[in-house]
């Protein structure tokens, strides 16, 4: 059975700014395709009565005090900065 | 009813909370200071850094999702928002998703004539995104060559409000945002400054035929950053779209920015592609649950909300429905209005100085009220003066204007200039009289029946004493003189 389509597959390239040529798409969709099959064995699992939950750790609240902390200073934020410029980020002009 | 077309809006709004840190790491905010000074392995997201949730920022959420009314769910979690625009250096927001705070709210919005009561859909919570300058001459997107991010601002805790699309007019989306914006000062969790961006909203905008239950097409408008440029871009929009579907076209659903220098909306985007956020729960937060005891600890730090304290003003103060909704729908008004009723018993007179020249004074000088250095006391102190037929009321504003810049003593500012008002007769006689003589012409047409030309002499008798005669005593003298 087929899980996931080539327009599928264009679909989600595209929200990832990815290009792939027709070959590509091709080989990526049966690719994911039997990646999805593969995680589907999870439903042969009964899960009747279990509450669907987000994270593995069965904890919860976990909070911090609305306290203060030192933040790195300019220069090491900006260490990583692809470019700078102005004390900030440099990125390019957005569409 | 007539078959006219209708606006069909809903708000989407965001305020920055002023909690000391940030939503998920120890940060402090930013108030316009040098860029990037406050930010961290977290908030900068860089790999292994792993966010904590602000205990004080969920708290200041469940008191605004309780002040509109909503449902607290109990579980709740976040959501990852993936985008590609370099605001969050992490690529993605972490928002809410189909499972926000509260839910099923409502908030009442007083028009004067009629309430409309304006549904709230939802009330999430997230994380504010950097500060995007753009470089080049005119600061606008589509003309710069590169763009300089501040991350100071990314990760402030941010709530966002949804309302139903109840509202049925730009003028009613501007009473639910002051009313929002009232309400939330009350609450005192965030500065909600339209100017700063701490409280920012964007419109959806249909229209339809009055006789029709469907919603047509939206169209959502951003850069709404004042009550005026929402008002006049959402009218702009109603009037566009109204046009489009009279010429025989169609509303296309778009993204479109408010410019305030032209008074239009322009597209920013189509609605197509751009807006799959593949939202999927944030692996790096545990659940929330909110116990009964936290949701009613919250409940009890409500104060009196301004619909309800409007009604309280009417009743105990005796003032007019449009003094006590004036007064009580501005906190700190309301807190020096209440601090006045304690030293003085005429509520109207006090309303009428705070909501009259005071305010004026305030505006003008861009202070508020509790910054300004006329106290609660002295401004009673001087009402009694003015009762008392010490000074008039032209003398009264001066006196307080002198109050308003220096802070002085009512009294002692009457004494030090020797503003208290004449109502000796004879002295004011023997002025009136020389009145009389300077001006024969107007004592002529008083005579004649004009009624007009006792203001004049009364005018110059003012004149005369620098406005300290008693008026009522002047014009009773005359008066008598004259006929």
């Amino acid at each position: 059975m087929e899980r996931i389509s080539k327009d599928d597959v264009k679909h989600v390239a595209e929200l990832a700014e990815l290009e792939f040529n027709e070959k590509d798409i091709e080989k990526i969709t049966s690719q994911l395709d039997r990646i999805l099959d593969h995680v589907a064995n999870v439903s042969s699992v009964n899960t009747e009565g279990i509450p669907p939950t987000s994270h593995i750790l069965d904890i919860k609240n976990v909070f911090r005090e609305d306290m203060a902390e030192k933040s790195v200073t300019q220069e090491s934020a900006l260490k990583n900065a692809p470019d700078e410029a102005n004390d900030g980020f440099k990125v390019p002009k957005i569409d | 009813m007539k078959n006219e077309y209708e606006p069909v809006i809903g708000l989407e709004t965001h305020v920055e909370l002023y909690t000391n840190t940030k939503m998920f790491c120890g940060c402090r905010l930013s108030f316009g200071e040098e860029k990037n000074i406050y930010t961290c392995p977290v908030c900068l997201g860089h790999p292994g850094s792993l966010p904590v949730i602000n205990k004080k920022a969920i708290e200041y959420a469940v008191k605004i999702a309780l002040a509109l009314n909503c449902k607290i769910k109990k579980y709740t979690i976040f959501h990852r928002k993936n985008y590609f625009y370099p605001d969050m250096p992490k690529n993605y927001q972490i928002s809410q998703y189909d499972m926000p705070l509260g839910v099923g709210g409502y908030l009442d919005i007083d028009m004067g004539s009629y309430i409309r009561r304006v549904g709230i859909t939802r009330v999430h919570m997230e994380e504010d995104t950097g500060k995007l300058l753009h470089k080049g001459t005119t600061g606008r997107i589509s003309e710069s060559e590169a763009s300089i991010v501040d991350f100071n601002r990314a990760g402030t805790p941010l709530i966002e409000i949804v309302t139903e699309p109840d509202i049925r007019s730009p003028g009613e989306a501007k009473g639910y945002m002051i009313t929002l914006r009232n309400l939330i000062l009350f609450l005192n969790v965030s500065d909600c400054s339209m100017e700063e961006g701490s409280l920012r909203c964007d419109a959806n905008v249909s229209v339809r035929k009055t006789c029709e239950d469907k919603i047509g097409t939206k169209n959502e408008i951003k850069n709404l950053n004042s009550f005026k440029f929402l008002q006049k871009g959402l009218e702009y929009e109603v009037k566009r779209q109204i046009k489009v579907l009279e010429t025989g076209g169609e509303v296309i659903q778009q993204t479109r920015h408010y410019d305030s220098k032209t008074g239009t909306t322009k597209v920013l985007r189509s609605k197509e592609e751009a807006h799959d956020y593949r939202y999927f729960p944030e692996p790096d937060l545990v659940p929330i649950y909110i116990e009964d005891k936290m949701i009613e600890d919250i409940r009890k730090t409500i104060p009196e909300l301004p619909s309800v304290k409007a009604k309280r003003f009417e009743k105990q103060h005796g003032l007019p429905k449009y003094d006590s909704s004036f007064l009580a729908n501005n906190k700190d008004l309301s807190d020096y209005f209440e601090q006045c009723c304690r030293h003085y018993n005429n509520a109207k007179n006090i309303a009428n100085w705070i909501m009259g020249d005071f305010s004026a004074l305030l505006n003008k000088e861009k202070i508020i009220i509790k910054d300004s250095r006329v106290t609660p006391e002295n401004l009673c102190k001087m009402l009694e003066i003015i009762d008392k037929g010490k000074i008039n009321s032209k003398i009264a504003k001066a006196v307080f204007e002198e109050m308003f810049s220096t802070g002085g003593d009512p009294q002692k500012i009457i004494e030090d200039r020797g503003l208290e008002q004449i109502s000796d007769e004879g002295l004011l006689e023997a002025i009136i009289e020389e009145v009389v003589k300077d001006n024969p012409g107007a004592v002529e047409q008083f005579r004649e029946g004009k009624d007009k030309a006792i203001g004049f002499l009364i005018g110059r008798v003012m004149a005369k004493t620098k406005g300290k005669a008693n008026p009522r005593i002047v014009n009773d003298i005359i008066t008598k003189k004259l006929s």
